[in-house]
């Protein structure tokens, strides 16, 4: 009726001894719910119930116990529940106090089924969506238009601007970000240059490669990897920067002082950005120029004067101007996704994170729509 | 509640104020009013709206019902505009202390006072001297909140709540995760602040020594009742309350403190 005999003393034994007024279930060894215990259900029951129908009670003993917890609760439970099932006595009366409440407790918990009514169904979550995309859209409006009225009110008032915060980021993202967008735009320059050449040189036009180079980091893409480059360094700092104040009671700090958060945190953002882009935008559009200029000595052997020249004879101010007006849209663009979501964001370490993320997803979706929609403004306007 | 409507009019009156996040509602009917120069403690369990209470009251939310009114002037209805100049007459300190974490001690000091007095810049750099000088942080000037520990965070969060001379400050559990000793010091502060400016305090707070050390009045907020359900001095609740909720929180307070009358029943 034992368990095995070999088994070491140390481990949790459970074995039934018969006696005169009751069968005694003789608890033994350590207890412990992280290593093997025995298991009611591989309990020997049957010629347990054979030794109780003689004697119908059932006595746990743990005076030999060296070490016990949960494990014997939950055994003591099943033993107690097959007692009762079969309408035995189960004599707590020798069980420790200790012992005897935690059973209890064990017998009282009850075990919820999991509220299926708290997970929305399909139509539920659809209208949810379809709520918050409307809240998203009434945010980012009353945001843009709250940024309105404090420009105007910061040009009334320039002492109120923040001009030192202003110049702090301007610095960090401006000066700052220069080697990444250098070596980007560079590379961008490379790559087109390469593609170019394949196409080029089959009709002896290498020569163009300064044209196409030229015109497409200086309309398009110089504006656009500077874009992208800041959503992803600077857009997301502003959110998480921001998300990180709302989750410190920064920004209530400010509210209840008067001071709006956007006269304070956003507009000194968006002047660093919409300054700081253009110029980082010529920039790119110089490096870019240089790495297809290296393309073309290296590769095309065209003499870097012979690009320059042809560079010069297909570019004018108003590829330039379209490229910085580009710029500077895509620098409010990335101040004021980076703003919004710092300041929607919810009041947790996991706010700071998903507005960080909502960021610059957000500034490189806008970022590319707006690119759409100045390439037809401009096609229209004949720029 | 012992309203009391009659001249002067009260520093703070709430009538009927509803909270509620989401359509949940967490407060209902929380109706009192406190005159001037009184130390107005919000008290009560973990979750039960203490803090809901508080960010309702300085307008951070806005009520789903009731109002709330500043020195006989309605503040929930007011246009925002004049919302923003009665808040100004707040002093607010967070429990987090929210200090502006890319501006030093100085600095955060000095801005509500750079935003709202036509002060020079010695006589500001003297103001805010003196503030950090009144809540021990001399010497601290230059350095940034995120060098600073959280009980000095608490008290430059002080300084900076005191910065304007507010007729009201509000403090959010201004004691939790300070040493007893700090705790002591800014209890005495804050009496300080009221002989000195005649400023009327509401604190939020469940330290049960600063409540029978200093305060003046007590509400006690219940999750369950979704309400207050204590209003009056300690002293006089610790026995008298008809509520034994009431009587068990500040009995625990009283065998806690050291000027304690006598033993718990």
């Amino acid at each position: 009726m034992s368990t095995s005999a070999t088994t070491i003393t140390t481990a949790a034994q459970a074995r039934a001894v018969p006696e005169q007024d009751a069968v005694r279930l003789e608890l033994a060894g350590s207890w412990r719910i992280t290593t093997d215990t025995p298991e009611w259900a591989a309990f020997d029951t049957a010629s347990l119930a054979a030794l109780v129908s003689l004697t119908p009670a059932l006595r746990p003993d743990v005076s030999q116990l060296r070490h016990w917890d949960t494990s014997l609760i939950l055994f003591l439970r099943e033993a107690g529940n097959w007692c009762a099932q079969n309408e035995i006595a189960f004599d707590e009366s020798a069980l420790p106090a200790n012992i005897r409440r935690l059973l209890a407790g064990m017998r009282a918990a009850r075990v919820r089924p999991i509220d299926t009514q708290r997970r929305p169904n399909i139509l539920a979550s659809a209208g949810l969506a379809t709520a918050s995309a409307w809240q998203q859209g009434k945010q980012f409006t009353q945001f843009v238009g709250e940024c309105v009225i404090s420009a105007l009110y910061l040009l009334r008032r320039p002492r109120r601007f923040r001009w030192r915060d202003c110049l702090h980021e301007m610095q960090r993202c401006g000066a700052m970000a220069l080697p990444i967008v250098g070596l980007i735009s560079f590379l961008v320059g490379v790559i087109l240059a390469y593609i170019g050449a394949v196409v080029l040189r089959q009709y002896g036009g290498d020569i163009f490669i300064a044209d196409l180079v030229g015109l497409i980091m200086v309309r398009e893409m110089g504006a656009m990897m500077t874009g992208i480059v800041i959503a992803g360094r600077t857009g997301g700092a502003f959110a998480a920067q921001i998300a990180n104040m709302k989750a410190g009671e920064e920004i209530d700090a400010l509210v209840t002082l008067g001071i709006r958060p956007v006269d304070f945190l956003v507009i000194p953002r968006l002047v660093a950005l919409a300054i700081m882009m253009p110029l980082l935008s010529l920039y790119s559009n110089a490096l870019g120029n240089i790495g297809g200029m290296t393309v073309g000595a290296l590769l095309l052997k065209i003499p870097v004067s012979a690009y320059w020249i042809e560079m010069q004879s297909i570019l004018d101010l108003s590829d330039i101007t379209t490229g910085l007006i580009k710029a500077a849209t895509y620098g409010v663009i990335v101040g004021l996704a980076g703003c919004l979501r710092g300041l929607q964001a919810q009041r947790d370490s996991a706010g700071v994170g998903n507005a960080a993320t909502s960021a610059v997803v957000s500034a490189m979706l806008y970022i590319i729509v707006a690119c759409a929609v100045y390439a037809v403004v401009f096609n229209i306007l004949g720029w | 509640m012992n309203t009391n409507a009659t001249t002067p009019p009260a520093a703070i009156a709430v009538e009927g104020l509803r909270c509620a996040y989401d359509g949940r509602v967490v407060l209902d009917n929380i109706s009192f009013s406190v005159p001037r120069g009184q130390i107005f403690f919000i008290v009560g369990g973990s979750g039960c709206g203490k803090s809901t209470l508080l960010k309702h009251m300085i307008g951070l939310h806005q009520p789903a019902g009731g109002r709330v009114g500043y020195f006989g002037e309605d503040f929930t209805g007011a246009p925002a505009a004049r919302r923003r100049e009665i808040m100004k007459t707040f002093g607010v300190l967070y429990q987090s202390a929210a200090l502006w974490s890319s501006l030093t001690l100085r600095e955060n000091v000095a801005l509500p006072l750079e935003e709202y007095t036509a002060l020079t810049r010695p006589e500001r750099e003297l103001v805010v001297a003196h503030k950090l000088a009144q809540v021990g942080l001399s010497g601290f000037e230059d350095y940034y909140p995120a060098e600073i520990s959280g009980g000095m965070k608490k008290r430059a969060g002080l300084a900076r709540a005191l910065a304007l001379d507010p007729q009201i400050i509000f403090l959010d559990e201004p004691s939790a995760g300070l040493d007893p000793v700090t705790s002591r010091n800014l209890d005495g502060l804050l009496l300080s602040v009221r002989e000195n400016l005649g400023a009327t305090l509401v604190i939020v707070s469940h330290e049960l020594e600063s409540i029978h050390g200093i305060a003046d009045r007590i509400i006690m907020l219940d999750r369950d009742a979704r309400g207050a359900i204590a209003d009056g001095h300690p002293r006089q609740l610790v026995h008298n309350s008809p509520d034994p909720r009431v009587r068990d929180f500040l009995q625990r307070a009283d065998c806690a403190s050291p000027a304690a009358e006598k033993p718990p029943a």
